[in-house]
């Protein structure tokens, strides 16, 4: 009898794992199901452009079911329930998809209402996200009317998706505000509840710096208690208060909904305790987890579920062979992060290496925390290999899941970040 | 890192004064870090978050954000700023004697 695969989101995670398990088992073996509760498949790192006017909404979505291989069963519907006991889904018309492994690839949901005052008054008007779809494109609409004040950019708290987005916010603002020749009229403030601008010191530096050389100010260890969108302030836990005349926060993240009505599956923010390595579930070993819904303390980004793919789909398959697992994942990440003016910079780490200098894949490569053009164009490209190679599970040529070490300087307490007089870790 | 005495022991610390091996910490110790604070004394309230906070970090590895010690904790956040004024992650975590919370990536 065929092996039943329910995969929970057809996301980036869900459909690539969908996709990578249907091209290794023969079409009698397995029976896979996908579950999604809409049909928009959107390219998340293209919400940053909305804003900005670089993309449209038209151009970052695309239908959830058209990127699954033929074979595939896809259902278009929420998801009410996941009993853990009785191998089962249930979903909102109150149907029963029993399982033999479940994959859970829900993502993460963003939670305002869970700020004081962010969805009162104000909010879409004065307080926007560029998070979403809709609000990437109320925001669109208020920055090109913006003739000058205060800007603030807040992350309420981690974990967040693409925790360097925001910073990439304020970077293209810059860019955004001296095009329109209003940058002498705007004011750039981030807020972040961090202690820099960024969680890894190196990189943090980095970022600082350049935070600096653009003229945004860096407010840190600041904690969102209250956001008034009539007034104009965030007012921190501490008193701290930070008015602005149009503030882009970040909101509050949790995983999906269902995690919570379904006894068991999820931690307090409704992610899924998952093992770090192997990606099973610590809930139930037929249970497994990918991308922003897990708890795994990697970054929640595409990159990172994309080279988790390649580890789940192993582990999926040994487990369903009857082999122990031994696929393993070592929190592997890559981001561009877009810093204006048709340049970005590439940071690459893992769970174990904070991001360096040097150069990816190898030492002849794009520069890592460097801004360069190159970067940039890498960037703009990796949106064609979204939808034509990481999401119908192709591995990108020369770059495996493991974080590669050649290239890389090492980092020592002596080094600065510019210092050409690095040792490669390889 | 460098070495600071309480209650007459001396522990490791990083440079920001968290502790660097929790196993160090004693209950005495957090009373004379919290007196030194101007938390004085230490109330049943106080410890209820402590002791959340030590277990967290033993079961977990690092130490609960703001957000999670306000769902978990059974402290709201807003109590938590008036038990440690100078913000719950980084005070209450330091007079835990565990290392700053990381706050995922």
């Amino acid at each position: 009898m065929s092996k039943r695969i329910v995969i929970l989101g057809g996301g980036t995670g869900g459909t690539l794992t969908a996709n990578r398990l249907y091209r290794h088992f023969h079409h009698d073996e397995v029976a896979i199901t996908v579950i999604d509760q809409n049909g928009d498949h959107v390219y998340q790192p293209g919400l940053l452009f909305v804003p900005f006017g670089l993309a449209k909404p038209a151009d970052i979505v695309r239908p959830r079911g058209e990127q699954l291989k033929d074979g595939i069963s896809y259902i278009e519907l929420a998801v009410d329930h996941v009993d853990i006991e009785q191998n089962m889904v249930v979903i909102a018309n109150g149907t029963e998809i029993p399982y033999d492994v479940l994959i859970i690839a829900t993502g993460s949901v963003l939670v305002p209402e869970e700020t004081e005052g962010l969805t009162d008054a104000g909010w879409m008007e004065k307080t926007f996200t560029f998070y979403d779809l809709p609000g990437a494109t109320a925001l669109a609409k208020a920055l090109d009317h913006f003739e000058g004040g205060r800007i603030v950019v807040n992350v309420v708290d981690m974990p967040i998706k693409c925790p360097v987005a925001p910073l990439e916010f304020c970077f293209l603002a810059d860019w955004f505000f001296t095009e329109k020749g209003i940058r002498d009229k705007v004011e750039l403030i981030y807020a972040t509840p961090l202690d820099g601008a960024f969680t890894k010191p190196i990189a943090s530096e980095t970022l600082k710096g350049l935070l600096a050389e653009k003229g945004v100010e860096l407010v840190t260890e600041f904690n969102t208690g209250e956001v008034d969108g009539v007034e104009g302030k965030l007012v921190g836990y501490d008193g701290r208060e930070v008015p602005f005349d149009l503030a882009v926060v970040v909101p509050l993240h949790s995983g999906a909904a269902y995690v919570s009505r379904s006894p068991g599956l999820g931690d307090e923010l409704n992610f899924v305790p998952t093992d770090p390595s192997t990606l099973q579930s610590k809930v139930s070993p037929n249970i497994f987890a990918i991308g922003d819904a897990t708890n795994v303390p990697a970054s929640k980004a595409g990159s990172v579920t994309h080279f988790e793919g390649e580890v789940l789909t192993e582990n999926v398959i040994r487990f369903i062979e009857g082999h122990e697992l031994d696929a393993s994942y070592d929190g592997h990440a890559n981001c561009f992060i877009e810093t204006g003016f048709g340049k970005a910079l590439l940071i690459d780490f893992n769970y174990e290496t904070e991001p360096l200098t040097g150069h990816f894949p190898t030492a002849v490569g794009m520069p890592l925390l460097k801004e360069s053009r190159l970067n940039h164009l890498g960037k703009l490209m990796f949106q064609w290999f979204y939808w034509h190679g990481l999401l119908p599970g192709r591995d990108i040529p020369g770059i495996g899941a493991n974080m590669p070490k050649h290239g890389k300087h090492a980092a020592s307490s002596t080094d600065t970040p510019n210092s050409d007089h690095q040792e490669e870790l390889v | 890192m460098s070495t600071a005495t309480y209650a007459g022991v001396p522990v490791d610390v990083n440079d920001e004064g968290f502790f660097v091996q929790p196993e160090q910490w004693t209950r005495e110790m957090a009373v004379e870090m919290a007196r030194a604070d101007g938390i004085d004394p230490l109330t049943d309230q106080h410890w209820q978050v402590i002791d959340f906070m030590r277990k967290e970090y033993f079961d977990k590895g690092t130490g609960p954000t703001v957000r999670m010690l306000g769902k978990t904790s059974g402290v709201s956040v807003k109590e938590l700023y008036l038990l440690f004024p100078k913000g719950p992650a980084k005070m209450a975590a330091r007079i835990a004697g565990i290392p700053k919370p990381k706050g995922c990536i």
